[in-house]
Formats: structure tokens, sequence, C-alpha cells
């Protein structure tokens, strides 16, 4: 039963990123996962060795798509060249939803290969619900758009970020990959409770959670992917879970990666906080 | 060091950000202004540059679109996304481009890179074609490489064609049936999009086998936006003896999905590349047979053993 409308993979459980010093551990001993979350843009390509291990964890596992570069905020047009190869690859892993940022990082065509910051405001808002629903058209799948992380805001923005996302979300009629390492993380740069945050954005739209490690510096806190998730964001998933009920949780760990095992075993610390919650709020 | 003033042009082509962002034209000036900001280079000391590019302090310019907070200025806000994708571009170069490294210098390899970016920002959705001009900038810029400019150009084509090699995309194989009744006069061949046919004026494959004994691998974060530190640091390694001038002809394949690099000898590099050209294969060998200065060479033999190989690396495969 899914927890809401945009959730209708619960039983996908917790999901791990699937990274490339993991390939030789994964194909060898095809450990019990419930999926894996690959990053779109490293398998659109045209053959060789990608291809040839995304089709053994395609034999094997359930696959789900989380983009890089789609930049649903860039004021640019769509890379129609990105978005076939992304169709092509849509078809080919079957992925029940696909995720990408919402966030900008290219114009004019020159790409930053960064998640940067959105200035909030109702025409940015109209304007990246339009790609987004575009973007879903032309893809033909369900979209869930992630909060990003940042360490800048904008003199120009009208409404706070989470005002932004769901004025987003909802125009789009799309979905929301919660991450709530990354809400923690702005909280902490840009002095807000991110408690208001996950109370405010519309629950029935979280699609999928991502949690994640962060390091803290003297002056900011940066999304760093290469830690153990913290205690403040363990607390702010439980806190999640309440919100919007079971819902497919991925760990990301992007830096400094660990044994498959370590990883593995983090992300399944979430299902101690999923069940407990659950079983708390059960009727 | 003394600044040079800015140019008339780039005054004048200074952006500048929008006080409001009511429209899509107001947000791409936004981004021009940001990603203006994020391109320009580092200082030494890995900072954000002091002065935008029409000579205005750039603490006046952050200010007027990044909000400051209790910790940090519009200027260090700023500067940490400009950090990050200095950190970020240059660590992929200096894991893509381990030959050129060895070629340059480590040091130097740095400078290179940032003028390369500088010059050719990212045009790709994909890092993986960070490196795709590689191979023009240096030949418009030597002074980069002096005094090893030949060297690193055929070092960077190599280098090229195995990221062409690792992920290109390969045809069906020709098979038998295909050309059985075909005579060599008229017979078309097309080469596998992801074989790249070299020739070289040093053995940079010899080269860049040696340096890259010892070196580990290197792990490049994925998915996290955040790079918390600066490019990696210059490592101490034993020098590799650099190679010196002689012609070499070399094909960069793939067999399996693993990545080859092979050896040709000039009359079959003349063959296959006349056969990319769109010539027929007996034009093709009569052509580079006609060219060869080696004598007392059984031709139809030697012919015959490298197309029988060359297929049997799937090379071949049919010309549209």
């Amino acid at each position: 039963m899914p927890a809401n409308a945009f959730n209708g993979f619960t039983e996908y459980g917790i999901g791990i990123g699937l990274r490339v010093p993991h390939y030789r551990h994964i194909l060898a001993k095809k450990p019990v996962v419930d999926w894996f979350e690959i990053i779109s843009e490293n398998f659109m390509v045209d053959g060789g060795r990608p291809l040839e291990v995304l089709d053994s964890i395609l034999e094997q596992y359930r696959v789900v798509q989380h983009g890089v570069a789609i930049y649903f905020g860039s004021a640019d047009k769509f890379n129609r060249e990105h978005l076939k190869r992304l169709k092509k690859l849509v078809k080919y892993t079957n992925t029940p939803w696909l995720s990408d940022h919402l966030c900008w990082g290219s114009v004019d065509g020159r790409y930053t290969h960064d998640l940067l910051p959105m200035p909030y405001t109702f025409a940015v808002a109209r304007h990246t619900a339009e790609k987004i629903k575009a973007a879903r058209d032309f893809l033909e799948v369900p979209i869930c758009v992630e909060n990003v992380s940042s360490y800048a805001e904008y003199h120009a923005s009208e409404m706070t970020e989470w005002e932004f996302l769901s004025e987003v979300v909802e125009q789009a009629d799309c979905g929301i990959l919660l991450d709530v390492n990354n809400i923690y993380v702005s909280s902490q740069n840009h002095n807000f409770d991110p408690y208001d945050y996950l109370n405010n954005v519309p629950h029935h739209r979280v699609g999928q959670i991502h949690i994640a490690g962060h390091s803290k510096f003297e002056k900011y806190t940066l999304d760093t992917h290469d830690h153990p998730v913290l205690d403040p964001v363990w607390k702010m998933y439980a806190h999640a879970v309440q919100l919007v009920g079971s819902t497919a949780t991925l760990l990301e760990w992007d830096d400094r990666i660990p044994s498959f095992e370590e990883v593995h075993n983090e992300a399944l610390k979430a299902n101690n906080f999923r069940d407990q919650q659950l079983a708390a709020t059960a009727p | 060091m003394k600044r040079s003033k800015p140019t008339i042009s780039e005054i004048n082509n200074s952006p500048r950000p929008p006080r409001k962002i009511d429209s899509r034209a107001e947000l791409r000036q936004l981004q021009r202004v940001m990603t203006g900001a994020l391109f320009r280079p580092l200082t030494s000391q890995w900072g954000m540059q002091k002065r935008w590019t029409d000579g205005a302090p750039m603490k006046v310019l952050a200010s007027e679109f990044i909000k400051p907070n209790d910790r940090l200025s519009s200027f260090e806000r700023l500067e940490i996304y400009n950090r990050q994708y200095w950190f970020r571009v240059l660590d992929c170069l200096y894991d893509d481009y381990p030959g050129l490294r060895a070629v340059v210098g480590e040091r130097r390899f740095m400078k290179l890179a940032t003028a390369y970016l500088t010059k050719y920002p990212s045009d790709s959705y994909s890092l993986r074609d960070l490196g795709n001009r590689l191979e023009p900038f240096l030949q418009e810029a030597p002074h980069w490489a002096a005094p090893r400019e030949e060297l690193a150009v055929d070092m960077v084509r190599f280098e090229w064609a195995q990221v062409v090699a690792f992920d290109g995309p390969a045809k069906p194989p020709v098979t038998p049936d295909d050309i059985l009744d075909i005579p060599p006069s008229k017979l078309l061949l097309g080469l596998q999009p992801y074989l790249s046919l070299l020739e070289l004026n040093f053995a940079v494959d010899d080269f860049l086998i040696a340096v890259k004994k010892g070196e580990s691998e290197a792990l490049r974060g994925e998915a996290s936006n955040a790079m918390d530190g600066a490019p990696k640091a210059a490592v101490r390694r034993k020098r590799v003896r650099f190679p010196k001038r002689e012609k070499v002809y070399l094909a960069v394949h793939r067999h399996d999905n693993m990545l080859f690099y092979k050896r040709l000898d000039q009359e079959a590099y003349a063959i296959l590349t006349s056969l990319a050209r769109g010539d027929t294969v007996e034009d093709a060998c009569v052509g580079a047979v006609t060219a060869s200065e080696r004598t007392n060479v059984d031709w139809s033999a030697q012919i015959k053993e490298w197309f029988d190989g060359w297929s049997a690396l799937g090379w071949f495969c049919r010309k549209l």
C-alpha cells in the first residue's frame, strides 16, 4: 500500500548508490540489496564497460535513476541530446521514477557540473515547473525533484526554500525526493530550523528520501557524502518518516567510499528508524 | 603581482546581476553573472579573485546578488562555489590525463588545465567530455607544454582515444555472409567508432604504461555537489624517462569491454586509414603496398594475417 499518492513504490525499502569501487564485489558476491540508485549520466553512453555492468545489475536488481545534470532551473532550454539519451536509458532500465535536482548548473551551453541554488521567486518557480512538466512529458516517467544543499542565498529571493520547493512541485504536479541531509546542511548555512522545512513541504508528494553524511567546517557545513549519517540527520529522517510514511530511502556515499558492507550496513540502519516510527504511528 | 587593467571589451562584457528576477531573461542574467564568477580562475592561494572583469571589487559585485550571513560575507559565500568548481574540474582532468601530467609536470599541469578550462569551459553535461578540446588547445597555445609541445599533443590524442575506446559506440561486426560475394575491388569496410588510429611521433604508449605503474587508481565522487579540498596535491613520483622521437602507429580499441592499444606496422596503418576514408579493400591494400619501402615481404600472406587479426578483434563493421 503506497504511503502517499506519489509513493507507489513503498516496498522498495532501503537502496544504495551504485558506485565504481563496489562493482567487482556486487557482480561477484551478488549481495541482497533492495535496489540500486544509478547516476543517469554515468550510463548515458554508447557502449563499453558501463553498459556491460548495467546489464549485469539489471539482471539481478531493481534500479532507480538519479540524475545530476538536467538542470530544471537553468534559464536555457533543455539540451535535446541529453534528454534523448536519458529517455533511451529510462526505457532500458525501466526505472519506476526518475529524480534530479531542483537547481541550475549551466547557462549558454556552458556547464559548471555543480548543483547551484535557485533564486526563490514566483517567476522562477513557474519557469522551473514548466521545464519539469516538459521533461516528464518527453521522458514518459514520473519525476521527483530533489532539494539541494546550498552555501549561498540570493537577495532576489521572495520566499523560503521550502515554499519555493512546494510552489514548484504543486505547479509541476510532480514528486519530491526529500534529501534530509541537504535540509540539515542548508539549515546550518542559512540559520533556519530544519524541522520548519520538513513540516512545511507537501508530504503527499514525497516519493523518495535521501540520507547522507556531511562535514562541518568553522564557518559553514558542506554536503560531502564522505561520512556515515550523523545523528541530527537520523533524527530528521525519523521525523520525515512520521510525516510521509514508509518511503523508498537511499544512502548516498560518494567520496572516501568504504567497503560495500560498510555502506550497506549504514544504509540498513534506516530500517530501524523507519520501523520504530511506523510502529509508533500505527493505529 | 601587478594586476593588468581590464580592456574596454572586458568592461563592456562584464555582466551585472539583476536586482529582481521576474522573467527568464533576468534569471539568465543572474546565471551568467554567477557562472562568470565561477569560471574565473582561483588565485595562487586557492581563493576567489579580488576584482571582477571590469576591475570593480569582487566583494561589491558579490554583495549585489548574494546575501551575507552572520559568519560569511557575500564574497566568501560565492567563493565556496568558485572553489568547488575549480576543485571538481581540475580533479577530473588530473585523473583522466595522467600522461599529459607526466609530460608537463604536476605543477605545470594545473596551470595548463586552468588555462584550458578558462578558454574552453565544459560544453557537455558529462565530465567524460571535459578534455575533448585539449588537442586543439595545445595546438593553439603550445607554450603551455613547452619544451615538449609535440609530445604533449601526442599524449593528449592518445588519452582522448582511450576515452572514446572506453565507452564509444559499437556497431555489429561484419560477418562472412556480409562480404561473401563481394570482390576486394568493390568491398567497402567500416571501422568501429570506438577504434582510433593514431600516427604519433613518440612512443606514448610505453611512456604511459611506465607512468601508470605504481599509481593507485583514483576514485572520483559522483553525486555529491561538494568538493572539500584543493585538487590533488602534487605527489613526488619517480620520474619516467621521456620517450625519444620515433614514428609509432597505434590502434586504440576495446575487446570484451577491456581497453587495449596495439602497435601497427606503417602499411597496416595505411590500409586501415584508407578503409576509414572509404576506399575499397583492394585500393587500400594496393596503396599501402605501393607506398611501402619494405622489400622481401610476402604481402599476400602479411595482409591476410592482418585482416584475420582485425576481424577477430571485431574492428570491421558494415560501411553505411
